[in-house]
């Protein structure tokens, strides 16, 4: 324990680490931190993003309190988090409770369940565009099967189903990642727990909810975090499965904000739209934060 | 006796019973994560006409042309080379810069670093579309678009941050007088952390090194914002071109898929312990 406290060691560590540090610092601020402090000064202007840039005060966000597109886009992230918030939880915490007791095939049902996980958005993205399609796909298959009722689906040129055929395909390259999370979190509970519970005759049921949920409620709160604040900004498998189409049925905010800042130049709106989506993401973590410092922790 | 028995068939049955439980439902959800991968590898395989009169099944004889085509008309050489570059870059990088501020933040008494690690939870979950509009005027301004080291900086910004909580949380569970050997031998910090630190944690620096690569070599949003021209596009961009390019020949987009997953799929499987152990340590971004 010498270096606690002889000879102004502290001191000199404490100097020695900020300079580990500083590349670290300034990659962050140069990548992060600057452009943040300018979203925010950029959505309070009329910019092109090449310029003049004029300030106009709240006007950017006036505006968007009151543009259709906007709006529209909140609620296909609003209904993007409730997929998101229950389809894959379920099926990640059902993985997790069945592989716990799935004995030497453990380990194999866990690396098959994480393979899509691995594999990039854009081939993901391909897979379902292939499965999906009217004539070639899925649908034309259980048609040959005699069971007719998909064929000529077109899953994501359907205005009333392609947000959710999108939003099933980022489903199902994620929720191979909530098993492995859960399983982890189901492990680090205590196995008495289990074995008094069955001594009290409880229920399956029971059991999970008195012994499993309690037990990782941590990082199930940790994944409700994730999931909202990464649903609030979407963007990869929308952008490239429907590019926010077919006529806006599945534009999100990330999606309109790409094609204010880039395709329209509207660059200072766009920021308004970065702007709203962090205040909303931040909001959620303040939440997750204040619940921390509550001892849900504990 | 007759008793016994039967206790011990009941037994039994709802053993069976209880496997099938968990099997079944197990095994259907096997074949909901790699049905549609196996589709896709069966696709590859196959002649444009077959696809149509038979989409899901095996293929007839392995089209192996398939994948010379693809190769040839993906682009794949430079594609691959400039996968390579970026992720080699980043992987660097990370590794550098996070393993320095890890080793601040985890074996030196720092002031502030409470707030430095605050900072960082932040940084990782700060969404990328609160910064990506003035990064990218900032990057056209600076020439950094269409420039492979343009974007590897971006990545070292976004992706050191969990890197760096990551391995601090691995360097915080080795011993505690680990360096006073070296210090008292009046070693500086970075001798220590050389000869010291980094010999016991490599297995950390692994999993950074894993999670990192797969990141930058699967990366959209920020490669896809960066680099427009072909000549600099990684694998996963030009595949995208290309899928719309050739949107009718599934055959040759289906290959040129498979040619994009081998690299991480052959690494994923030889690292599986470490990649699901690093990603799962604290979730990972988006």
């Amino acid at each position: 324990m010498t270096w606690l406290n002889p000879g102004g060691l502290p001191r000199r560590q404490s100097f020695q680490g900020w300079l580990f540090l500083l590349p670290l610092m300034i990659a962050t601020i140069v990548v992060i931190v600057l452009p943040t402090l300018a979203t925010v000064a950029f959505s309070l202007t009329d910019w092109s993003g090449f310029g003049e840039v004029t300030f106009i005060g709240l006007e950017n966000f006036r505006q968007l309190a009151t543009d259709a597109s906007f709006l529209q886009s909140l609620k296909h992230a609003v209904i993007w988090t409730a997929i998101f918030l229950t389809v894959p939880i379920f099926m990640g915490l059902l993985g997790a409770v069945l592989l716990s007791e799935a004995g030497p095939l453990q380990t194999f049902f866990k690396l098959v369940y994480f393979i899509p996980v691995t594999l990039a958005s854009v081939i993901n993205a391909h897979i379902w565009r292939s499965l999906y399609d009217p004539f070639r796909g899925a649908g034309a298959v259980l048609e040959g099967l005699g069971i007719p009722f998909l064929a000529d689906v077109a899953f994501l040129g359907e205005k009333n189903l392609a947000l959710y055929a999108v939003a099933w395909v980022d489903v199902w390259r994620w929720w191979g990642f909530l098993v492995v999370v859960f399983l982890a979190a189901l492990q680090a509970i205590n196995p008495e727990l289990y074995d008094s519970a069955k001594v009290d005759g409880a229920s399956w049921w029971l059991e999970f909810r008195h012994v499993t949920l309690p037990g990782i409620r941590v990082t199930l709160l940790f994944v409700v975090l994730i999931t909202i604040v990464g649903s609030l900004n979407v963007f990869d498998y929308v952008y490239i499965l429907t590019q926010g189409g077919p006529a806006g049925a599945t534009e999100v905010p990330v999606t309109l904000l790409y094609k204010s800042a880039f395709q329209k130049y509207e660059a200072g709106y766009a920021a308004a739209i970065g702007t709203t989506m962090s205040f909303l993401s931040g909001l959620v973590l303040v939440g997750y934060l204040l619940l921390q410092r509550m001892g849900w922790e504990e | 006796m007759t008793a016994g028995v039967n206790v011990g068939t009941a037994r039994r049955r709802w053993n069976l019973r209880r496997a099938l439980l968990v099997y079944v439902p197990l095994v259907i959800l096997a074949i909901v994560a790699l049905g549609p991968v196996l589709v896709l590898l069966f696709n590859s395989l196959k002649t444009g006409r077959e696809i149509v009169q038979d989409p899901l099944g095996l293929p007839d004889a392995p089209q192996l042309a398939n994948y010379a085509r693809a190769w040839r008309q993906g682009h794949f050489e430079s594609t691959m080379r400039n996968s390579a570059i970026l992720t080699a870059g980043s992987v660097l990088g990370v590794c550098i810069i996070s393993g320095l501020a890890a080793y601040a933040l985890g074996r030196l008494r720092v002031r502030g670093s409470r707030g430095v690690v605050t900072y960082l939870f932040l940084a990782t979950t700060a969404p990328a579309p609160l910064y990506v509009i003035p990064l990218f005027f900032m990057w056209t301004r600076l020439g950094q678009i269409n420039s492979l080291s343009g974007l590897i900086i971006i990545y070292w910004g976004v992706l050191s941050p969990f890197a760096t909580l990551l391995l601090r949380s691995f360097l915080l569970s080795l011993p505690p007088e680990l360096e006073d050997a070296g210090r008292v031998d009046g070693a500086g910090e970075i001798r220590v952390l050389l000869s010291i630190i980094l010999p016991l944690s490599w297995p950390g620096f692994v999993v950074v090194g894993l999670i990192t690569a797969l990141g930058t070599w699967n990366e959209f949003f920020f490669a896809n914002t960066f680099i427009h021209s072909q000549r600099l596009k990684p694998v996963t961009i030009s595949l995208l071109s290309f899928q719309h390019q050739f949107s009718n020949d599934w055959e040759l987009t289906s290959a040129a898929s498979v040619i994009a997953v081998v690299p991480v799929v052959a690494l994923f499987l030889v690292f599986q312990r470490r990649f699901i152990a690093g990603m799962t340590a604290g979730g990972l971004r988006g």
